[in-house]
């Protein structure tokens, strides 16, 4: 097996002003790049032999709102006691714009490629940031790798990531006239619409959910001494 | 001349050889293929998204039933990426345990698929042969963890508990008593390495009695061989892996090529096939189930000479012994932080794979330190190797799609997740 560091090496070199960053964390390397080099990139890197990156992987779509976000405020008490954890502002009870606080992420979606390259025993991952959070969209792949086809619907189906050029790109795994993007973080983990069998009418008919949403455990964020030091030494050791 | 048109037709969503869930929209010009179009996720539950609402721990058992066939497999990928973000070293014993399982499963998955491979071709006998033998294996989810398929029992930092030191025996009752009863239990005296290694005596008998119904099979041969040929250059782009790859040639194992768990000290080989049809991706899993065969039979006996702990004594990610909770403090509120909130992994993203029985099984986690998963996506073998259905069945027979659903070996709680 190659050394990882010789590959984040040769794919700053190899591509430069293309790459917005090579990252390398628990010994996995990340190369972000921007769409409009997002087909280039992916084509050399399939055929420039220094990579050879012949099996696409994964094609996953991230949807950053809410990234470093809790629903529960673990430091401060009020007169009613300790926070319950339920009125925080958790995903789907904001948008985009309303977001509670900036965090590093620069855009909302991200299109996260995985590649695997059997020659060398290798793999990357690769990502870039749809530049707009209303109409997010990215150049398809499925030119370079045909098997990337359907990753692609996938994503466009659960988050709306359109993939520009993409030959057929039509909603895969939710229901034929389903309504928004189901893994968007604003939309409801119980959904918009619930379905039941309606006697009189003798059809099925869709509804607006009757539930509440509910948070069974809140979501926290502690601040870990045992990982603070770590990422500590880390940038020490750099 | 009278005009012909092509026609469109429905197979499945209900049809017994869809495997589960698969509506296929065929154009066929007569009885030939000219279009497939597969239509998925009529399972689809929202799997990765019910996690990103849980603790890290709690979804363990959703992972069983993504791939419900090969279900501890699933498991390892998960609570791989969780370790990989945590930092985590599993003891050695927990690495043998999941080495070992990871195989039975193997055997478990490969079991299933050539029964219901054999049946779709119309090979019915064998269906219950393969099944007899699953039981067996099923058993030993059973006497680990309570349960014959979703087991729950890989945790982030080792396995929930260790080997039994006696494998539960058959009762008697009014239908099993006498000799009878004494044949069911012959194997169940001991612990459930004795019963695991008069299993691995057994199998490779087992599996003759199958390659003595199919292998040589004027039937199954018609049926499979020059059916489904896939180059490999063509698997490759397709993103194929596993069996699918390896039955075109390709020496491509992860537990070779970046091996994980104990494959590093095992002594196995990989199968691979020459013409890449749905005849050499039968010899290929056949010939797996022996190879597995031979790892459990390691693992026995490594686990047979080495007692240790089987998770990590890190009470931060795993809970503390009951004994410990009573009289100890610490130990219990480790216990109840565990079990209420759950531990944080810090922020960063990870890929972590395992080969599947399948193919590739990997999970990509993010996290943004908090004790839930930012994103959690599973790569699942089959949603890639069914997605090249229609380049491949292109110009075969009607029977031929058959064929190929079976080869490819899917489980639709996987793809559609």
């Amino acid at each position: 097996m190659s050394e990882p560091t010789s590959l984040a090496r040769l794919l700053a070199e190899r591509f430069g002003d293309q790459l917005v960053s090579v990252t390398e964390s628990v010994g996995e390397t990340t190369i972000e790049v921007l769409p409009e080099h997002w087909l280039a990139v992916a084509r050399t890197l399939r055929d420039d032999a220094a990579f050879a990156f012949d099996v696409p992987i994964d094609v996953s779509g991230v949807d950053y709102l809410s990234y470093g976000d809790t629903e529960w405020d673990t430091s401060d008490v009020s007169s009613q006691g300790f926070s319950r954890g339920v009125e925080g502002e958790g995903p789907g009870r904001f948008r985009w714009d309303d977001r509670p606080r900036d965090t590093a992420i620069p855009r909302r979606f991200a299109v996260v490629v995985h590649l695997l390259s059997l020659e060398r025993n290798a793999r990357l991952r690769m990502r870039a940031f749809c530049a707009d959070d209303e109409l997010p969209a990215v150049p398809s792949l499925v030119e370079v790798w045909p098997g990337v086809d359907w990753f692609e619907r996938e994503a466009f189906d659960l988050f709306g990531i359109v993939f520009e050029g993409h030959p057929d790109l039509r909603r895969i795994l939710t229901d034929y006239g389903f309504v928004g993007h189901a893994f968007r973080k604003d939309f409801p983990l119980i959904g918009n619409v619930e379905m039941r069998y309606d006697p009189d009418k003798k059809r099925v008919v869709y509804e607006p959910v009757s539930i509440e949403p509910r948070v069974l455990v809140p979501r926290t964020i502690r601040d870990d001494s045992r990982y603070e030091q770590a990422a500590a030494e880390r940038k020490a050791g750099k | 001349m009278q005009e012909i048109r092509n026609y469109t037709m429905n197979f499945g969503p209900q049809h017994p050889a869809a495997h589960g869930v698969l509506r296929l929209v065929l154009e066929m010009d007569g009885e030939t293929v000219v279009r497939a179009d597969p239509h998925v996720g009529l399972l689809h539950r929202g799997t990765e998204k019910l996690a990103e609402s849980k603790p890290f721990n709690q979804s363990i058992g959703y992972m069983d039933r993504l791939d419900y066939v090969s279900m501890m497999c699933n498991e390892h990928a998960y609570v791989r990426a969780i370790e990989n973000l945590l930092g985590l070293e599993v003891p050695e014993r927990a690495q043998w345990i999941r080495t070992m399982f990871d195989e039975i499963t193997r055997i478990l998955n490969h079991l299933m698929w050539v029964g219901t491979n054999g049946l779709d071709l119309g090979a019915m006998a064998l269906f219950l042969y393969a099944f007899r033998e699953r039981e067996e294996l099923m058993d030993c989810y059973e006497a680990v963890s309570g349960a014959r398929m979703h087991a729950t029992y890989y945790r982030p930092g080792g396995v929930y508990r260790d080997l039994p030191e006696q494998m539960p025996k058959y009762k008697e009752s009014r239908w099993h008593k006498g000799k009878d009863l004494a044949q069911r239990n012959a194997w169940r005296e001991g612990s459930m390495l004795d019963y695991l290694d008069a299993f691995c005596a057994d199998f490779p008998t087992k599996v003759d009695e199958y390659e003595e119904l199919l292998t040589g099979n004027r039937i199954w041969k018609q049926r499979t061989v020059d059916i489904g040929v896939i180059s490999p250059e063509h698997a490759k782009a397709w993103g194929m892996t596993g069996p699918m790859l390896r039955g075109s040639g390709i020496a491509w194992d992860l537990r070779k090529k970046q091996p994980y768990a104990k494959y590093a000290e095992v002594d196995f080989d990989i199968p691979v096939g020459v013409n890449g049809d749905c005849y050499d991706r039968y010899l290929v899993r056949v010939e797996e189930m022996r190879q597995s065969n031979r790892i459990i039979q390691q693992c026995v006996a490594w686990l047979r000479a080495n007692p240790g702990p089987v998770i990590v004594q890190n009470y931060k990610v795993a809970p503390p012994k009951r004994e410990e909770m009573k009289d100890d403090m610490e130990a219990l509120i480790h216990h109840f932080k565990l079990f209420t909130e759950g531990y944080c992994v810090p922020a960063g993203e990870t890929y972590a794979a395992v080969e599947a029985p399948k193919g590739e099984f990997g999970c990509y986690l993010v996290s943004d330190g908090a004790n839930k998963p930012f994103r959690v996506k599973l790569r699942a073998p089959g949603f890639a190797h069914l997605s090249s259905m229609d380049s491949i069945v292109r110009g075969h027979m009607l029977g031929d799609v058959v064929a190929m659903i079976g080869t490819y070996d899917v489980v639709f709680g996987e793809i559609d997740r």
